[in-house]
């Protein structure tokens, strides 16, 4: 217990948080490696699944990409990308050490969500939807814009949730195979038996984590065309599917 | 007599491939002598896994029931476990260590608790996935509550509630390397200590060690899954 009061006053310690070292500082390099990875992520992953979703195809894709996700470890992914002779594995720029390294790995964890979701989606559609849009005249692309997107944006953004919640948590273990960001205060803490600080950023990344989730939970609120008004009203059974989805 | 000594020399100064020199990524050499690491990395990996498994699957189980019971706790137990399931793993051990302090406790709890959130929704699914006109037949053929659960309703869950046990082992294996950071993380220790030496061939054979361990128990549950649900394949199928 007296762990958890030496935690406090690490947290309550203006200095802690100030300077290159700071908490601060480490904090907004991982929330800058989280985002980065997830807008590589969102371009490769959502246009890919978007598309191909409009068109029908390669549905194989969407459910083994994330079985495939699940089995490797992020760990072992992640060292053996660290442990790789190839330029990634030094300073980079804002992202720190191994900060190249650490973000190939992260886009490449945050893509099963956001494919997967962002796949079936497009899928979930009814075809009486997409047969009456046809029947209004709608082209392909106008169908899309106006019809397929907008119904299917409550689940590619819970796919996008997943997505971020898993790459932050990703990115904390990052440190452990010498990425940046706030994991490093957490691992130091530990291998220097200096438990209050490693507690403290344990307790930082887990608030970080909640309000990205709920955040995201906002968001998918948002989006979500049955909640404004009566415009959508006849919107046919929803498209959501169980929240593991994609973990 | 010289020449043969020659010889023999001129071999055993051969450096093996997972000397520091040539530092092999897959050296066969490393294998043999070390097997023992892998070996006992291996068998407490398995041993962390298996008691997260058991213990989250024994708290999974009536919280479902009861969350089933009472509508009202089903929001509060599907939020609480989302939440939990939202914290990275390497920041709820330290949060876990004031309690548990460093020991493997901390580790399987952790698991334990990821592994709840997981199965404590494909329980749910699956009962309530059980239809009403089921249910009301077995009542009317005077099956009691217990009875009820055990005859009628847990064997129609079985499949959904499998299929969560699935998820929730493998992605136990592969979350148990994050252990490490208490010295308890079977495999992952040997990876840690891999990036740490830049030593390859530990790195590669236990990474692919842990991806054959989650594939392999993933069959041995697909496996269990098919003794236990007779009625899903074999003679009966014409029926």
């Amino acid at each position: 217990m007296r762990n958890v009061r030496d935690a406090w006053d690490y947290l309550t310690t203006g200095a802690n948080w100030g300077g290159s070292e700071g908490m601060w500082h480490l904090l907004l390099q991982q929330l800058l490696l989280s985002v980065t990875a997830m807008l590589v992520a969102m371009a490769i992953g959502l246009t890919l699944a978007l598309w191909l979703g409009h068109l029908g195809r390669a549905g194989f894709l969407a459910v083994n990409v994330t079985n495939i996700g699940r089995a490797v470890p992020t760990f072992a992914l992640l060292a053996i990308l660290v442990t790789l002779d190839h330029p990634g594995t030094a300073v980079f720029g804002p992202y720190g050490r191994a900060g190249l390294a650490t973000l190939i790995a992260l886009a490449l964890f945050a893509l099963p969500p956001i494919f997967t979701n962002a796949y079936v989606a497009m899928r979930e559609i009814p075809d009486a939807v997409k047969e009456s849009a046809t029947g209004m005249g709608m082209t392909g692309s106008q169908r899309f814009w106006r019809v397929e997107l907008p119904l299917g944006m409550p689940l590619v953004v819970s796919g996008l949730r997943l997505a971020l919640v898993q790459v932050w948590a990703t990115a904390t273990i990052a440190a452990l195979v010498a990425g940046p960001g706030l994991g490093t205060l957490i691992t130091a803490g530990f291998y220097r038996t200096d438990y209050p600080k490693g507690i403290a950023a344990a307790l930082v990344v887990a608030v970080v984590a909640f309000v990205l989730e709920v955040g995201g939970a906002l968001a998918e609120r948002a989006v979500d065309p049955n909640r404004k008004g009566t415009a959508m009203r006849t919107t046919p059974k929803g498209g959501r599917t169980p929240e593991h989805v994609g973990t | 007599m010289p020449v043969t000594l020659l010889v023999e020399d001129g071999i055993s100064i051969q450096p093996s491939c997972y000397s520091r020199l040539v530092n092999k990524w897959y050296c066969a050499d490393y294998l043999k002598d070390r097997h023992g690491d892998l070996t006992s990395a291996l068998t407490q990996h398995l041993q962390i896994t298996a008691w997260s498994l058991v213990l989250g699957i024994v708290i999974a189980f009536p919280l479902a029931l009861l969350a089933r019971r009472l509508p009202r706790l089903q929001g509060l137990v599907l939020g609480t476990s989302t939440m939990l399931y939202t914290i990275p793993s390497l920041a709820l051990f330290p949060l876990l260590v004031p309690f548990t302090g460093i020991t493997e406790k901390t580790v399987v709890i952790g698991l334990a608790l990821y592994a709840l959130t997981i199965l404590v929704r494909s329980m749910l699914a699956g009962l309530t996935g059980v239809p009403e006109e089921v249910r009301e037949s077995a009542r009317g053929l005077g099956y009691g509550r217990l009875r009820l659960l055990v005859r009628v309703e847990l064997p129609l869950a079985l499949p959904v509630i499998m299929a969560g046990i699935r998820v929730a082992t493998v992605s136990t294996v592969a979350l148990t390397t994050v252990g490490t950071l208490v010295s308890y993380g079977g495999l992952g220790d040997l990876i840690r200590d891999g990036v740490q030496n830049d030593f390859k061939a530990e790195l590669l054979a236990a990474s692919v060690l842990c991806v054959v361990l989650a594939v392999v128990l993933d069959a041995v549950v697909v496996g269990i899954q098919w003794l236990v649900t007779p009625w899903t394949h074999g003679r009966g199928r014409a029926a």
